[in-house]
Parts: structure tokens; C-alpha cells; sequence
């Protein structure tokens, strides 16, 4: 590896060839947290009451359990996105490493418990 | 973690004040860096008063006659004084630019000099771009192809094709945008800057150029390129009017183009 020269260090290990797809990721659940938030939003606003009965009846429904799992996917996969490059931008010494793998357990353990929620309410009616 | 403190060494101090000639009526000050690395001591701000009357319009006009008349060891870049050369590319109040574009009237009150922001400072005005030409260096700015030349002729180009290196090829690399960029603040070792990317995109827009997805390859890195978070400071501080976040824009659609 050509540490020794400025040119060698500027191309250091060589491109990583990716970053295409984060990009466009970040960018398409932008779009969908967009849409399905309005959707959460509107819905919400228009359930005749706001008590415990009312909102699972509501969620147990198809029409408003999926949607929710895809907005509970979409919010937790871009924050997930965006946080990491915060990582990238400021931290450059191992805690990148321990914040990478914090920030991974803690998207993945929140979306499965928001996804388990609904569909326990979806399917059985009780809450999780 | 990233540094928003200076290191002690680098802590500005208060320096020398050398005032205007006696009878100098319109006066303007400057507070200018200076660093000498051989006398090892902090960088300081010096001020300096300067005789409008007898002086040109430009602020380089004024760092000339401060280094002719009152303190020849200030050490500044400049050669071609009309913004084509981009050698005396600092930060005049706050905002990077040229100091021979750039008119002493346009800036209110006592005007502050520094290097380019986040440089490593051989002598006071002058930052160390050797980091900045190999990053240069490494997107290979020249005309690649694969077809040889034509013989005895040049490689023609329709004026549709030549208009796409509008607002690209007018780039001087100063480094006014790069060094107002904090992205590149933070992670310049691997994310190549605003300045380079355009240059980057100079070639992929070339209809000569026949490197186009070896030139996305090297790109596509989420430090290299995908480190812009269109932040837009370098539109915003171009000497030259040019947009580099267009640019940068240009190059991910095309990395999109080629991977959805």
C-alpha cells in the first residue's frame, strides 16, 4: 500500500464501490415515510374516538395493520441510514465500531418489537 | 472524534498594530493571521491601517502595499491579480474569495484575513495544498479513451456537446469551496471536496471521454463522493460563480442511473 507517497495515501485501499445504494435508500424511504406518515396521521385523525377499543379494533384491521408495519420499517431502516452517516461524519476511531454495532442492535430490536406489537394486535386482539 | 477547538499551539494572540501614515485621512484596518513556523510561537492577528487615498481598490492591492510599506515579511500567494490563476484564495471576513476580486468597499469595517479555513498553515496566508493537488491528481483530470485519434485531426465535439462543460471547465481551483466545505473539514483524508468532484465531473460530462464507468468505479465510495451532504457552502463562496453541488448532484444521478 503506498502510505509513502500523498498520492498513494489519497488512494489509499482504492474505492469502496458503494455507497450508491445508501443514497438511494435514504432517499426512497424519505418518500415512503412521507406518504405512509400522512397516511398514519389522516388515519388517526379520523377514528371516532381515541380510546383503547377503538384504536386496536382499528389496527386489527388489514388496511391499517400493514401499513403500519411498513411505516414502522420504513422510519426505523431511515434512521438507521441517516445516523450512520452521522457516525461516519464525526467519529473516526474505534467507537465508530461500537456505535456502528449499537446503532444496528438498536433499529433492529426497536423495529421487531413495533412490528411484533402490531401484529399482535392484528392477529389475537390483545396487546403485546 | 472531530476537533471544534483549537489545539494550544494554534490559539490566535493579540499582535503588532502599525498605524497609518501621518495625514492619511480615509483609513481602512486590517487584522491579518500570521504564522511563522521558525520563530515558534502561536499564530497572532496583526492590524494594519491602510491609507485608501494612496491605495488601489482591491484587497490584494492593500496585502501588496502592507508587505511593500509597512511589513515586508507578510507572506501571501497572488500572481495574475484578475481571478484566473486562484492563488491568493482566502478567507476575507468570514467568507472565502479572491483578494484580487474581491473590492475593500464591499467589506464593512475592519477586515479580517485569514488562511483558507481547516488548512495546515506554512506562513501565514499560505496554507499547505499538497493534500488537495494529490486528491487532484488521483481522479486522473485528463481525456481517456479507448478509440486512438484520428489521425491528423482533433477529436470533434457538436457545440451541444461543448456547452455541457459550461460552468466546469471555468473552475480554477482555488479551493474557496473545498475549504468552506464540513464535510471536508471533518473527513478531507478520504472525501475528495467540492473543487475535485467538479473536476471529476468536468470528464464524465466530456462526450470525448470514453472512461465513464472506470471514473464512476473510483467515485463510488461513501467517503470519496457520498460524503456531500448538500450543504451548498460552496456555491455560496465560489470566486467564479460556479455551482460544485450541481456537480456532485450530476455524478450520484449518474451512479443511480447505472445501479437501479
Amino acid at each position: 500500500m503506498g502510505t509513502g507517497t500523498e498520492l498513494g495515501r489519497v488512494r489509499g485501499l482504492g474505492s469502496a464501490r458503494e455507497g450508491t445504494h445508501h443514497w438511494w435508500h435514504q432517499r426512497l424511504t424519505a418518500g415512503a415515510n412521507l406518504i405512509l406518515m400522512l397516511w398514519f396521521i389522516a388515519s388517526v385523525a379520523r377514528l371516532p374516538g381515541h380510546d383503547y377499543a377503538t384504536v386496536t379494533a382499528w389496527l386489527s384491521s388489514g388496511w391499517a395493520a400493514i401499513p403500519m408495519i411498513l411505516l414502522i420499517a420504513s422510519v426505523f431502516y431511515h434512521a438507521r441510514l441517516g445516523l450512520q452517516v452521522l457516525i461516519e461524519d464525526y467519529v473516526h476511531d474505534h467507537k465508530q465500531f461500537v456505535l456502528m454495532v449499537l446503532l444496528n442492535a438498536f433499529t433492529i430490536a426497536g423495529a421487531a418489537i413495533g412490528i411484533f406489537s402490531v401484529l399482535r394486535i392484528a392477529f389475537t386482539g390483545a396487546p403485546a | 472524534m472531530a476537533e471544534f477547538t483549537l489545539p494550544k499551539n494554534s490559539v490566535i494572540k493579540k499582535g503588532k498594530n502599525h498605524p497609518a501614515p501621518e495625514g492619511a485621512e480615509r483609513v481602512k484596518r486590517f487584522k491579518i493571521y500570521r504564522y511563522d513556523p521558525d520563530s515558534g510561537e502561536n499564530p497572532r492577528y496583526d492590524t494594519f491601517t491602510v491609507d485608501l487615498d494612496d491605495c488601489g481598490p482591491m484587497v490584494l492591492d492593500a496585502l501588496i502595499k502592507i508587505k511593500g510599506e509597512q511589513d515586508s515579511s507578510l507572506t501571501f500567494r497572488r500572481s495574475c491579480r484578475e481571478g484566473i490563476c486562484g492563488s491568493c484564495a482566502m478567507n476575507l471576513d468570514g467568507k472565502n474569495g479572491l483578494a484580487c476580486t474581491t473590492a475593500i468597499e464591499d467589506l464593512k469595517g475592519e477586515i479580517r484575513i485569514t488562511p483558507l479555513p481547516h488548512m495546515a498553515v506554512i506562513k501565514d496566508l499560505v496554507p499547505d495544498f499538497t493534500h488537495f493537488y494529490a486528491q487532484y491528481a488521483s481522479i486522473q483530470p485528463w481525456l481517456k479513451t479507448v478509440t486512438p485519434p484520428p489521425a491528423g485531426k482533433e477529436r470533434l465535439q457538436s457545440p451541444e456537446q461543448r456547452d455541457k462543460l459550461d460552468g466546469l471547465y471555468e473552475c480554477i481551483l482555488c479551493a474557496c469551496c473545498s475549504t468552506s466545505c464540513p464535510s471536508y473539514w471533518w473527513n478531507s483524508d478520504k472525501f475528495l471536496g467540492p473543487a475535485i468532484l467538479l473536476q471529476a465531473y468536468r470528464w464524465l460530462a466530456d462526450s470525448r471521454d470514453e472512461m465513464t464507468g472506470e471514473r464512476l468505479d473510483e467515485l463510488e465510495d461513501p467517503f470519496r463522493l457520498y460524503r456531500c451532504h448538500t450543504i451548498m457552502n460552496c456555491a455560496n463562496t465560489c470566486p467564479k460563480g460556479l455551482n460544485p453541488a450541481k456537480a456532485i448532484a450530476e455524478t450520484k444521478k449518474m451512479m443511480v442511473e447505472r445501479a437501479v
